[in-house]
């Protein structure tokens, strides 16, 4: 499966400084394969967009970059990752716990923990680091700060994070990410639940965050792929059909697949 | 409802009918626990009027000079069920979190039925399993064991005879099991996939997310399912009575033989020959009553302050 192959005929590298790297990746449930040979670069601290009709494996795909997928029966990985020269799909090159540590992910829906606003921020700190009580505060409001939720939740860090609008528990759920410090951040159509305010704000929120981190973003919104991200790659069917910076993709893409899913005459 | 009654009348008129249908039922309720208690207010008056307060102070059973106090079924009812509490509680949370999240999918479906299963068993059947069974070997093994390592607490003192509070508490605990197995695991079945991922996402271990996050969430199924247990352990009869020993003493062994309310009652109602025995009988049946619905009030106001002040 994994047998080196002529370079494919669609740009899958960058020409910056790459943060992850991705080798003909298989992925399988069970028997079905629904991920056929990707292989792109994720650029360091910009902004990739996955984009593609439901079904294509683009969640999937980002799902094992944080080995997800190792919570359930049958599914299995197959090729390459490469962060810092490890194979972070290899359970003997780094624990999953180790990576999730490093690579943060968000989800569709905003997912608090049945704990305090402030505790849902310090949970990541209490689990990997022997921080004092002072340093978890200070972590805990830059991290809010990180996620432009500060100044909304100051007054009441000690109320549950359920109590959140939808919009305020995402910035939570990505703050809270954000206290681990992580190197990438996953996000799986961080914005589909939410209203169009709301999701201004976070898309503004990953504006800033790629100073710090390498993002790489699912989402259903075209308009958002071409707003936020610095490299879009389009999925069709398990298979990755284009990647490219995403000015290229949106305006000129190469492949007639791509245009048609872009141009709303597919998908 | 009020939608409901503009359209027409005869709609309105089936509604109203069922509205007032449903609330009857619903007073019913009411109506027959009121009627319980006056019952059994007016039936142990003869009891009330004797001893007064005294009766829940009173260590004395002697049915021949007619003298009766309830401290010792009340104390055995209570240590019975704190605890067969003491060993299901955890036991039925880990049971549950195996059946929810732990087990290999082709265990979950048998497992869970055999749990349930255990709840189908007639009481008697335990009690006279507990008897033939459990008793002989918590006589031979399980308390001289906690007698030799143990015995220097007063809690583990005393001749190891098999029957007596700890084989009741380990009966009950075994009868409730299930309930608050069974319940638990469909609150833990209930908690967000997407919670659970975020979770591990967060780099936490299974150990992590089911401390951190699922028992949190389904705390308030969990604390209902542990008072469902609760309320069966401290009304459970005939189990109780069989291993129980029905002695009329307090000891701080719980190998010595003790008494509950209900084995009280289920041993000695036959036996009851003047007015003023049958009387403390029943008020005896009063005080379980009411200590049920105060363990049960008690739970309910937790809960409502526990869940208003965080968690879910």
């Amino acid at each position: 499966m994994t047998t080196p192959s002529a370079p494919t005929d669609h740009a899958s590298t960058v020409s910056e400084e790459i943060k992850l790297s991705v080798r003909h990746l298989n992925f399988y449930y069970g028997d079905k394969q629904v991920l056929f040979d990707n292989t792109l670069d994720i650029a360091k601290n910009k902004v990739t967009a996955f984009i593609g009709p439901s079904g294509c494996g683009k969640s999937t795909h980002i799902r094992t970059y944080n080995r997800m997928f190792e919570l359930y029966k049958g599914h299995r990985a197959e090729g390459e990752i490469l962060m810092d020269d490890m194979n972070i799909l290899d359970p003997k090159q780094i624990p999953a716990l180790e990576l999730r540590h490093r690579i943060g992910m968000i989800f569709q829906k905003p997912t608090p923990f049945p704990m305090s606003i402030f505790d849902n921020i310090a949970y990541g700190l209490k689990l990997h680091t022997r921080l004092g009580k002072r340093e978890i505060e200070e972590r805990v409001e830059q991290a809010l700060r990180g996620a432009a939720l500060w100044d909304e939740v100051k007054d009441k860090l000690h109320q549950p994070g359920t109590a959140l609008s939808g919009g305020q528990q995402q910035r939570l759920c990505i703050a809270r990410a954000l206290a681990n410090e992580p190197e990438v951040m996953l996000m799986d159509e961080p914005c589909s639940a939410l209203d169009p305010i709301a999701t201004a704000k976070i898309e503004e929120l990953i504006d800033e965050l790629k100073q710090r981190l390498t993002i790489v973003i699912v989402t259903h919104n075209m308009q958002q792929a071409a707003r936020v991200s610095d490299y879009t790659a389009y999925f069709y069917l398990g298979k990755l059909i284009e990647f490219g910076d995403t000015k290229t993709i949106f305006t000129a893409p190469k492949k007639k697949e791509t245009e048609d899913y872009i141009t709303g005459r597919f998908g | 409802m009020k939608q409901n009654m503009s359209t027409g009348g005869k709609k309105a008129w089936g509604d109203t009918l069922f509205r007032s249908l449903t609330l009857a039922f619903a007073l019913g309720i009411l109506v027959l626990f009121a009627g319980i208690l006056v019952a059994l207010w007016h039936e142990s008056l003869p009891a009330i009027e004797k001893f007064g307060f005294s009766f829940l102070t009173s260590a004395a059973w002697n049915p021949v000079k007619d003298e009766f106090g309830a401290i010792i079924p009340v104390v055995g009812t209570l240590v019975s069920t704190l605890l067969a509490m003491l060993i299901a509680v955890p036991l039925s949370i880990g049971v549950a979190l195996f059946l929810a999240e732990l087990a290999p999918s082709w265990m979950r479906a048998p497992f869970g039925t055999a749990i349930e299963l255990l709840a189908a068993i007639p009481s008697i059947v335990y009690g006279m399993w507990g008897l033939f069974v459990l008793a002989p070997i918590m006589a031979d093994h399980v308390q001289p064991w906690l007698q030799t390592y143990l015995g220097f607490i007063p809690l583990f003192s005393g001749a190891p005879m098999g029957i007596g509070m700890l084989t009741a508490g380990l009966v009950l605990a075994l009868m409730i099991l299930p309930f608050i197995a069974s319940v638990t695991r469909d609150v833990f079945l209930m908690v967000p996939k997407n919670l659970k991922e975020a979770a591990y996402g967060m780099g936490a271990t299974t150990w992590e997310v089911v401390r951190d996050v699922m028992i949190p969430y389904g705390k308030k199924g969990i604390v209902g399912a542990v008072f469902l247990g609760m309320g069966r352990a401290l009304g459970e009869t005939m189990a109780v009575t069989f291993v129980i020993g029905n002695a009329y003493h307090l000891s701080w062994s719980l190998f010595a033989p003790g008494n509950s309310i209900a084995s009280t009652l289920a041993n000695e109602f036959t036996e009851a020959d003047s007015d003023v025995y049958l009387a403390s009988l029943i008020e005896l049946g009063l005080v379980l009553f009411l200590m049920t619905f105060i363990v049960l009030g008690a739970a309910q106001i937790w809960l409502r302050r526990s869940v208003a002040g965080g968690g879910k």
